[in-house]
């Protein structure tokens, strides 16, 4: 996977398909993300965009179309899906830290287990992170005993310490107070300064206009447009994305 | 300061304000009594009736429990404790004693919470034990637990022992103990000979030990039964799945008596020939652990359904694989929370082991009935049933309410911190 060109296309997904039972929940999504990339995607709830997501790292199978993440073919083999979750960290809209694990270990246990590293390099590591994301006083604490923002925080650096190329976001923001919305978002400004190819869902149109390269709108499980932040706050296209964009910015 | 409700805009310049003490009719011992048991007329009355039927009970019974014949049972304490394990051999079980007092005490020490809770309750035990004249030799045994406890309780609040290997040590403990009961291991089929002491066999076990040994033998067996059994069932597998659905439903549907006559009958049936007939004890506690092993996996797959999806969905996400997924995350999470129940149906299993009784096996009910039969007490006038089965429902009461109040505990307990 070494060597590729700067603009590699490191995620790519060509008409993506899933269904739940009878309901038809993505319609032949296709969307290539080059590497140091930001996009964000956006729709109205139920639209697909969470579900899309979640299969670039398998957390839904998608029943036909082709998803391809770093060189690595997504396909029912088991190898190849570690090896894809190995490439890509996600942030959940629940923070769906472990609960029993103190914050260190939260953040220490995937880069022991999974890519065998030493513990006291994993705790060096985990508290570099924890300086990032700005509660390194934290790492003793129980995930109950922080604010949501804290949390959803810690699951970020949980998300980086296993050095993925990628990171998926849904939903960051959703679950949190609005007084601490503003902390994660910094963070996740920082990581996208920093060059980390991201993928969000996201309702934050401020993140979305500052921090995007591309929005994708998606509704009823298909992408309706893609463009710049430029292009989508000032000449959207489709008349369903200016409804909704009509909407939110009202 | 009262808000100005009729100002259209007001800022409260008294905020934060200092919290008040709740009027007196809410608290302390009137406002208790007040809200508990005297609200209005109907509850009232319901308390004084209550209070007179309560007075009756309780006089009657302690004017029995004085005039009663309590001599039985004094006279028998070391049959009530270990059966009719020989004397000459009884250092053995003190072993054992001190073995797993010390256990608990450093346990109790490194790990707090409920061990700690129960360590408590075994000192309280040891401490009675010892000042009660029992005899010299069984006084130093429980003065030397004791001591054994409180020691082990400070150096594992003091070092730092490491958990593995304490959990290793209470492992080991189980096949220690059973080894040091029979003063030796002893199978003729593979050979195994080897003793240190006389063989003691196991239809001498008896009593309280016996009571004690199946009920922890019992859940100590089923344990990893019960959580494969539980894993089976929520699994992906369908032959998996079903064996273990029909399983934990055949035993759920047949009561453990009918279970202990099967493995007293047909064990034998299931096991290679050259193996010798197995001793009532295997059979008992072969039956034991498969009926326990049914229940313990309800509980543990109450324990599984309670994980949230987002907690596997964490763990996929960072690229853990299934083992490790269960491992780390999903059984830690889904056993401590169901701890309060294990240790529910551990108390049920040490009472429900009294029906070993019934298949020949010594423990404490057929103690009692044994002693009931004894010829020194046929001139007691009414027979000394009474205070025998009072005293064996006072043991177990001793033992069950006390685990249940640790556990109770422990339930409010878990509650807070890592929430």
């Amino acid at each position: 996977m070494a060597g590729h060109a700067e603009d590699f296309d490191i995620i790519i997904a060509k008409n993506v398909n899933k269904w739940y039972g009878e309901f038809h929940a993505l319609k032949n999504v296709s969307l290539d993300v080059k590497r140091r990339e930001v996009v964000v995607v956006i729709g109205p709830s139920g639209s697909g965009k969470s579900t899309f997501i979640r299969t670039i790292n398998r957390l839904e199978e998608h029943q036909s179309g082709e998803i391809v993440v770093d060189g690595i073919p997504l396909t029912h083999d088991v190898r190849n899906i570690e090896a894809i979750r190995m490439e890509t960290g996600m942030v959940f809209q629940q923070f769906n830290l472990f609960p029993h694990l103190t914050v260190i270990q939260n953040i220490t246990l995937a880069p022991i287990n999974v890519r065998k590293m030493k513990k006291r390099e994993a705790e060096e590591r985990a508290m570099q992170l924890l300086e990032r994301v700005g509660i390194p006083e934290q790492a003793q604490k129980y995930p109950g005993q922080l604010s949501g923002g804290q949390q959803q925080r810690v699951a970020i650096a949980r998300a980086l310490a296993m050095q993925p190329k990628i990171m998926l976001f849904d939903e960051p923001t959703s679950a949190l107070d609005p007084e601490m919305i503003r902390e994660v978002l910094e963070v996740m400004e920082e990581l996208a300064e920093s060059g980390m190819t991201m993928v969000v869902v996201t309702h934050e149109m401020g993140f979305a206009r500052g921090v995007a390269d591309r929005i994708v709108f998606m509704d009823a499980g298909e992408i309706v447009e893609i463009g710049t932040p430029e292009h989508f706050f000032t000449t959207p296209q489709h008349d369903r994305t200016k409804l909704f964009l009509e909407q939110i910015l009202k | 300061m009262a808000t100005d409700v009729h100002s259209p805009s007001w800022v409260n310049t008294n905020h934060p304000a200092p919290p008040q003490r709740p009027p007196a009719s809410e608290v302390g011992v009137l406002g208790w009594l007040r809200t508990n048991l005297f609200i209005d007329i109907g509850n009232s009355i319901l308390t004084i009736v209550t209070l007179i039927v309560l007075y009756y009970i309780v006089t009657n019974l302690v004017q029995w429990a004085i005039g009663a014949y309590w001599t039985p049972i004094w006279v028998n304490r070391k049959i009530f404790a270990v059966g009719l394990y020989p004397t000459a051999q009884l250092w053995q079980p003190a072993l054992v004693l001190l073995m797993v007092s010390a256990l608990f005490g450093v346990s109790a020490g490194q790990w707090g919470s409920m061990i700690r809770g129960l360590g408590f309750g075994l000192g309280v035990l040891l401490l009675a034990l010892a000042l009660i004249p029992i005899g010299l030799e069984a006084q130093l045994v429980m003065a030397g637990s004791l001591a054994l406890l409180v020691v082990g309780y400070f150096i594992g609040a003091r070092l730092p022992i490491p958990n593995k290997l304490l959990s290793i040590a209470w492992i080991l403990s189980l096949p220690a103990t059973l080894i040091l009961l029979l003063g030796g291991l002893n199978f003729p089929a593979w050979g195994i000979s080897w003793t240190f002491a006389p063989l003691v066999d196991t239809n001498l076990w008896g009593g309280l030990m016996l009571t004690m040994l199946l009920a922890v033998v019992g859940i100590a067996l089923s344990f990893p039964i019960g959580v494969l059994l539980a894993l089976g069932r929520r699994g992906n597998l369908p032959v998996i799945k079903y064996f273990c659905v029909g399983y934990i439903e055949l035993i759920r549907g047949v009561p453990l008596i009918t279970l202990l006559f099967m493995g007293m009958t047909m064990l034998p049936l299931f096991l290679p020939s050259n193996w010798g007939n197995p001793s009532q004890l295997v059979r008992a506690v072969t039956a034991i652990t498969f009926f326990s092993a049914a229940y313990l996996a309800e509980n543990v797959r109450g324990g599984l359904q309670a994980i949230p999806k987002g907690q596997y969905e964490a763990a996929e996400a960072l690229g853990l694989g299934s083992f490790d997924k269960l491992r780390f995350i999903i059984l830690p999470q889904a056993l401590t929370k169901v701890i309060p129940a294990i240790v529910g149906q551990f108390i049920g299993l040490f009472k429900d082991t009294s029906l070993v009784s019934l298949v020949g096996l010594l423990e404490l009910v057929a103690v009692g009935k044994a002693v009931i039969q004894q010829p020194e007490w046929l001139g007691v006038p009414g027979g000394v049933a009474k205070e025998v089965y009072v005293f064996v429902a006072f043991v177990f009461f001793i033992f069950s309410y006390g685990m249940s109040f640790v556990s109770r505990k422990l339930e409010n307990k878990l509650g807070f911190g890592k929430r």
